[in-house]
């Protein structure tokens, strides 16, 4: 039985050896959106995904603390069998609203949305085609559904056309799954397009906006809105525990049978359901959003500084700027290494390797925050440049 | 309707492209184990082979392929189906 984990064990060793283990990092202080202590070490956080660094926002802290001390600490089961408490309908309300959707649905957290949504939408008799680059979350709804899954090359609008086309009669009963912004090198779906392949082959469209939620249109509902397509998306997905700070996923809607995708999910169904606190401090985080662009403007703009430096210093980047960034390195060895001397830096960044970086790609990944200082920023871009000299 | 030998040899072809002729490709070759392939290179392989037959390969049956046999089996049996 624990045979299969051999290869595992072999790659752990190897870094083991190496003395370099990016992926059990343990934060034994985090002391703000943007900064924590890391191996002793007062470290700048630029890989936590906390764009609009909501995460010690007064507001939604005390929201938090008021849900806490009147419901109590969490739900102790779903709300299939518990019941909804007020809060849930209330925040499937506000998000939905937000959207400008019929209806919601709030999961207990993002990757159980994609799992929830896909595996109840598309079941064995059904067609899926989805972006090659989409999140393990998106593959593994589809399979735990069981639906015929097929992809196409990552943002490539012929490939998806071509297959659209291919399955005949059955692409208009045939579901095409995008991410807004994709979370590896922060490139965005080429969604008026793949809108238009939509519009011309049928079939429905989900959008799965975790990283672009609260970062792309003018309210930030995502790339949907930013570009003006959002009424031919069938079922927008994202998550509360980027942008807004907090642990949770949903989908919107305006399909009514989306209500009943409640009593079919069973990554809705048998799963505790968001504690008091959770739902709270989201309910905050979304009217913040909703409130205005200040969060929005500046995280561009800490986006547009960090990106322009790392350019500068002749670094291979992912994507145009967004708040995702993605250097690009040549080998594993390299990466390791250099997301290692980082660290040493006193900077924090993932670290992203094949198979869940884009054609086998290594990568030191940043995500910036509206809650970076300009200082921040350019200490960051002070440390790749000592390994861009050392390099 | 594909013939097997015709998917078989076309799928040499690739094969032996993408793993730049470094192995004898026979029948029996394990796509991972022995032809070091990945999921990336596995997944292009499929694309590739989506639009040289003109067929749409579910993900879903790349469960039941270890050998190149098993591939150009379930080639001919999709190309059956769509056919």
């Amino acid at each position: 039985m624990f045979n299969k984990f051999k290869t595992m064990a072999a790659n752990r060793h190897e870094l083991d050896m190496l003395g370099i283990n990016p992926f059990n990092i343990q934060v034994e202080k985090i002391i703000s959106p943007t900064e924590g202590v890391i191996n002793g070490q007062h470290t700048i956080l630029a890989g936590t995904n906390n764009y609009l660094g909501l995460t010690f926002d007064p507001e939604c802290i005390a929201a938090a603390s008021i849900a806490l001390e009147n419901e109590g600490t969490g739900t102790t089961g779903s709300r299939m069998a518990n019941g909804s408490y007020s809060g849930h309908r209330k925040l499937e309300t506000e998000i939905a609203e937000f959207y400008g959707k019929r209806d919601s649905i709030v999961f207990s957290t993002g990757y159980l949305a994609n799992l929830g949504m896909l595996s109840t939408l598309a079941g064995p008799d059904d067609m899926v085609l989805l972006d090659g680059d989409c999140h393990a979350s998106i593959y593994d709804g589809c399979k735990l559904g069981g639906a015929k899954t097929m992809r196409f090359r990552h943002n490539d609008i012929d490939n998806l056309a071509k297959r659209m086309e291919r399955l005949g009669d059955r692409a208009a009963k045939t579901l095409i799954v995008v991410e807004g912004l994709y979370s590896m090198l922060g490139d965005v779906a080429l969604l008026k397009e793949i809108v238009e392949v939509k519009r011309e082959y049928g079939g429905y469209l989900l959008v799965d906006e975790a990283h672009s939620l609260g970062i792309l249109g003018e309210k930030g509902c995502g790339l949907s809105e930013e570009l003006d397509v959002m009424d031919d998306i069938d079922f927008i997905v994202g998550t509360f525990s980027k942008s807004l700070g907090g642990a949770g996923g949903f989908c919107v809607s305006n399909h009514e049978e989306l209500d009943l995708i409640r009593y079919s999910s069973r990554p809705y169904v048998f799963t505790a359901s968001p504690s008091p606190a959770t739902i709270a401090t989201t309910r905050q985080a979304l009217k913040k959003l909703s409130a205005g662009t200040h969060l929005r403007k500046r995280l561009h703009e800490n986006a547009a500084r960090l990106h322009a430096g790392l350019k500068e210093l002749g670094y291979t980047l992912g994507a145009p700027p967004s708040p995702v960034i993605a250097v690009v390195l040549d080998s594993k060895l390299e990466a390791l290494h250099f997301w290692n001397d980082l660290l040493e830096l006193g900077i924090y960044v993932n670290l992203m390797m094949p198979p869940a970086t884009p054609n086998g790609a290594f990568l030191v990944r940043c995500s910036v925050s509206s809650a970076h200082t300009t200082e921040q920023i350019d200490m960051i871009c002070a440390a790749f440049s000592k390994l861009r000299v050392i390099a | 309707m594909l013939k097997y030998q015709t998917i078989l040899s076309d799928i040499y072809e690739g094969l032996t492209e993408i793993t730049k002729g470094r192995f004898d490709i026979n029948e029996q070759s394990k796509l991972i184990e022995q032809l070091d392939l990945d999921s990336l290179q596995i997944m292009g392989l499929i694309l590739d082979i989506e639009d040289h037959f003109d067929i749409s390969i579910p993900v879903n049956v790349l469960k039941d392929v270890k050998t190149v046999k098993d591939l150009v089996v379930q080639i001919e049996k999709l190309s059956r189906d769509e056919g």
